[in-house]
């Protein structure tokens, strides 16, 4: 990188000059896509072996039900998480109500509760055996089949629990999205009559289109790729029938063709979205920000805002956060010592390493779409980004066998040539790992970081350039300072999410590397919930660190409000302003 | 100054990422001994720990699934740095045999320790405990004399009576597997359709939660492993208020026995610590060791010469199939076929 030229030069001699970064980039993204989508390569490699008479006895069994109930609870879970994200993301964005201050970062909590530690403790409180059905029977005296109660084993279970702890990927990015909208246009729609409600149906839910829609994709792809969940609760998705096929029928190739089956799910999916937003363009033509004038609430909907908030908080995080703390409690000889302070350590670190990592990969390939938006460019990042509906595990085996087989033909090829073993470089090293989860998580990053570009305008880019800045600086002179809070939230997600991470922690691990997700699933798995639950409890406590950082710092992207000061808006706000903390910070 | 959480998460986290790879590397160490193990860590660590104070033999650790491990070794090859391959079940111990990852081991102690029908005639596995997956009753509302065999489950008077996990789980797959073995393939599919038509409901829930199913008159009779019914009656609180309104059958004991599996482990084919992992097998299968599994975990210890559990001991004696473990490897994916054709989630 070099210091951007303050001189000025005859505008074709600078356009030749930025000729060979293009070219650079592209074979950048080219590199980085293709070592990311690998893993899922090594999968669909398997699908060219014939599978024949297994995949016959499939189709005639359990095909239609994986179709069935993989559907389902897609449907399911996207409606929930958009009916609860999108909702309260605007109320907290730009209404005011008691509460709200707390509820703008609290409704992020469920993010840190995997979705099968929800699933087995909402089972201990509310199966046939757990305390809400027994206190029924005993003030009752009904036995069972006698009264009527939802069944929580069950695909409406697992929707409501994947929503639950999906929702936050809705109400995050949409927060972001509605805190960064120009205030202008709102305004503009207010003075041409829109009332609360119609200028947040027809304008600032468009404009926020492709921020929820990035979010749903996430929790839609988590939803594809959950196996714990499904797999507690005995319903047949997909998932679970990748891993029946792969080892109880012993069949690699069948398996791998019904994790095709999957992506083309995945695909359908993006092509829909693409193809319904045509060419609309989401980017801000303003660049005048105030701040946004909050709704004051007041009686019954000032309660219902406060309820519709409260609910997600409770349901998703209060509740079973409480439980896994009763459950601490009664088991301090799991977490009292020096052993677990290692795995807190050991979870953070690498959690922390792969968000970084995932997040600087997104950008790479984000911003080489936007320089040149040739084809083939977007079909590689596409294709890269397909990483997070593909279950943990597979993308697991996608690393282990080429790494290993890397590591093994390295070792032959040394062995021969100088006589000297250089044993497994990269298999069951941190590194593969790394990998790994860049490659599972890739997609979060990716989403949101594209969301975050798509807002700038691409006259900003040509500005910039014309004033003689490089590709590269304009990314990091430009656009990161821009979109600050967008790359926070990209952070967080990958770190949130590779603290849950489970499989492909469990399988790829260096010996005695142990984190929190594997040591909660451990115990969970055997059914001893109590002791699983400090481990739980501090994925959920550790995941509060990088909550608590970025909301504080995602009120703060807003423009308007940390330009208030140099703002030379004409128009101050009409109503008394009621800004969270946090952002009064004078520059 | 003003406080910058983005330059700071980012700072860290470069820092880190640097000093990533240093974490989780263990001291290089010449007297230690690899372990893959399907076997949960605080099920296997105190043992180790054990093993160590009396050896000095350090025990490096990566526990899993048993497939993927599995598929690990595999795909490790002759670098794979495991020396020993541990599972809960004796289909993927055939399966690593089959695989060629595993290495035949010739010990004097091992043969003394284990029973032949529990280890490879070829010293490639070994198993270290049993466990049995008996007919689990609730005591008021079953008459145990109306119990006898598996296959009685599925006759009339038990429809919608019957609780048992998911098909998924390699236990039910086992029991499968074993029929398949010593009645064929036929008659265990017979077996997997009235089971399914039997069912109190559709299998959910690991076998404790089949057991308090029974307990709370969701079903009246459950099919689960003994060791989960022996720690829930070792346990405090609700489960073990579960557990003691339970009574333990032992089908088919006038024709081939009640089904039972093993835990155990084999020498990895390319161990570079043989001799290390050896004396570990030989420590496992010691009284000290078995007597810790059957008290601690609740299940049979794999020698004849150590009692189970006084909890286990109430379960009272009874007649195992005796069937070649390694058949359960064999007929593991047809097992599968005819669950899925049974519809047997």
């Amino acid at each position: 990188m070099t210091e951007p030229t303050s001189t000025l030069t005859a505008p074709t001699a600078r356009a030749d000059r930025w000729r060979p970064p293009f070219r650079v980039w592209s074979a950048v993204v080219f590199l980085v896509a293709l070592t990311l989508a690998l893993p899922i390569l090594v999968i669909f490699g398997h699908v060219f072996v014939p599978a024949g008479e297994v995949w016959e006895h499939l189709r005639e069994t359990v095909l239609a039900e994986y179709v069935t109930n993989s559907l389902l609870l897609l449907i399911g879970v996207g409606i929930g998480v958009l009916l609860i994200g999108v909702p309260v993301a605007w109320l907290v964005s730009v209404c005011e109500f008691p509460g709200r201050r707390i509820f703008q970062w609290a409704l992020m909590l469920p993010l840190a509760m995997p979705a099968y530690i929800i699933a087995y403790t909402y089972t201990g409180m509310l199966d046939f055996s757990g305390p809400v059905q027994g206190l029924i029977r005993e003030l009752t005296g009904l036995g069972y089949g006698e009264y009527w109660f939802p069944e929580i084993r069950s695909i409406g279970g697992a929707m409501v629990m994947l929503i639950l702890v999906l929702y936050p990927y809705v109400y995050l990015l949409s927060r972001t999205a509605f805190l960064e909208q120009s205030v202008c246009v709102l305004e503009v729609s207010r003075t041409l009559g829109a009332g609360p409600f119609g200028g947040f149906r027809r304008v600032a839910l468009p404009l926020a289109r492709p921020a929820i829609i990035a979010g749903l994709t996430l929790a839609l792809m988590e939803t594809l790729a959950d196996y714990g969940t499904v797999a507690y609760f005995g319903v047949s998705t997909f998932t679970t029938g990748i891993f029946r096929t792969w080892y109880g029928l012993g069949d690699p190739a069948a398996a791998a063709q019904l994790a095709t089956v999957l992506l083309t799910f995945v695909f359908v999916l993006i092509v829909l979205e693409r193809w319904s937003r045509a060419k609309a363009r989401f980017h801000h033509t303003s660049r005048r920000y105030s701040t946004l004038p909050r709704y004051q609430l007041r009686g019954w909907k000032a309660t219902a805002a406060f309820v519709g908030c409260l609910l997600p908080v409770l349901l998703g995080f209060l509740l079973p956060a409480l439980q896994l703390a009763l459950w601490t409690l009664q088991t301090p000889e799991q977490w009292m010592n020096a052993r677990f302070a290692r795995l807190v350590f050991n979870t953070f670190w690498l959690a922390a390493a792969a968000a970084v990592i995932a997040v600087g990969l997104a950008l790479i390939l984000a911003y080489a779409k936007r320089l040149e938006g040739g084809r083939f460019t977007h079909v590689a990042v596409r294709v890269a980004g397909m990483g997070y509906a593909v279950p943990g595990i597979v993308i697991a085996i996608g690393v282990m066998i080429p790494f290993a087989a890397f590591d093994n033909a390295l070792d032959s090829f040394m062995r021969s040539t100088f006589g000297l073993s250089t044993g497994l470089l990269l298999s069951g090293t941190v590194f593969a790992l790394l990998f790994a989860y860049a490659v599972r998580f890739l997609a979060v990053s990716l989403q949101t970081v594209e969301a975050g570009l798509g807002k700038i305008q691409p006259s900003m880019d040509d500005a910039a350039r014309s004033l003689g800045m490089r590709p590269l600086q304009t990314l990091t002179r430009v656009h990161l300072p821009i979109m600050r809070g967008t790359l926070l939230t990209a952070l967080l997600l990958v770190f949130v999410d590779v603290l849950k991470e489970l499989p492909a922690t469990l399988i790829l691990r260096p010996f005695d590397f142990n984190t929190l997700a594997v040591r909660a699933f451990e115990l969970a798995g055997d059914e001893r919930l109590a002791e699983s639950s400090s481990a739980a409890l501090a994925i959920v406590l550790v995941g509060l660190v990088p909550v608590i950082l970025l909301s504080l710092t995602i009120g703060r992207s807003r423009p308007g409000h940390q330009d208030q000061h140099r703002s030379t808006d004409p128009e101050p706000p009409a109503k008394p302003l009621a800004m969270p903390a946090g952002t009064t910070n004078t520059p | 100054m003003r406080f910058r959480p983005f330059a700071w998460l980012v700072g860290t986290a470069a820092a880190i990422a640097v000093s990533m790879p240093l974490v989780g590397c263990s001291p290089a160490d010449q007297d230690e001994v690899n372990l893959y193990s399907a076997r949960q860590e605080n099920l296997i660590r105190p043992l180790l720990e054990d093993f160590t104070d009396q050896t000095g033999i350090r025990v490096n650790l990566v526990t899993g699934a048993a497939d993927n491990l599995l598929q690990r070794l595999r795909h490790e090859g002759r670098n794979s740095p495991a020396d020993l391959f541990i599972t809960a079940d004796a289909a993927r111990l055939h399966q690593a045999r089959e695989a060629d990852v595993l290495q035949s081991v010739d010990s004097d102690v091992l043969r003394a320790n284990i029973p032949e029908r529990y280890r490879d005639p070829e010293g490639l596995w070994f198993g270290l405990t049993t466990r049995a997956r008996p007919i689990l009753y609730h005591t008021d509302r079953v008459d145990p004399d109306a119990l006898s065999t598996y296959e009685a489950l599925t006759e009339t008077p038990w429809q919608g009576r019957v609780c048992i996990r998911s098909s998924s789980n390699v236990y039910n797959q086992s029991l499968i597997a074993a029929m398949i073995a010593t009645e064929g393939a036929e008659a265990a599919e017979e077996w997997a359709n009235g089971i399914v038509a039997n069912m109190a409901r559709p299998p959910q829930g690991g076998d404790r939660d089949q057991i308090r199913a029974v307990a709370d008159g969701v079903c009246d009779v459950a099919i689960a492993n003994t060791y989960y019914l022996g720690l829930m009656l070792n346990s405090e609180g609700r489960d073990r208020e579960v557990a003691e309104q339970i009574g333990v059958f032992w089908p088919n004991q006038d024709d081939r026995g009640t089904h039972v599996n093993i835990s155990g482990a084999g020498v990895a084919a390319h161990a570079r610590n043989r001799d290390n992992a050896i004396r570990l097998l030989e420590f496992l299968t010691s009284p000290d060791a078995q007597e810790w599994y059957a008290e601690v975990n609740q299940e049979y210890p794999i020698r004849d010469d150590v009692p189970a559990s006084t909890t286990l001991r109430g379960f009272g004696e009874f007649q195992t199939d005796d069937i070649e473990l390694y058949r359960l490897g064999d007929h593991n994916a047809e097992a599968l076929r005819i669950m899925d054709r049974a519809r047997w989630r």
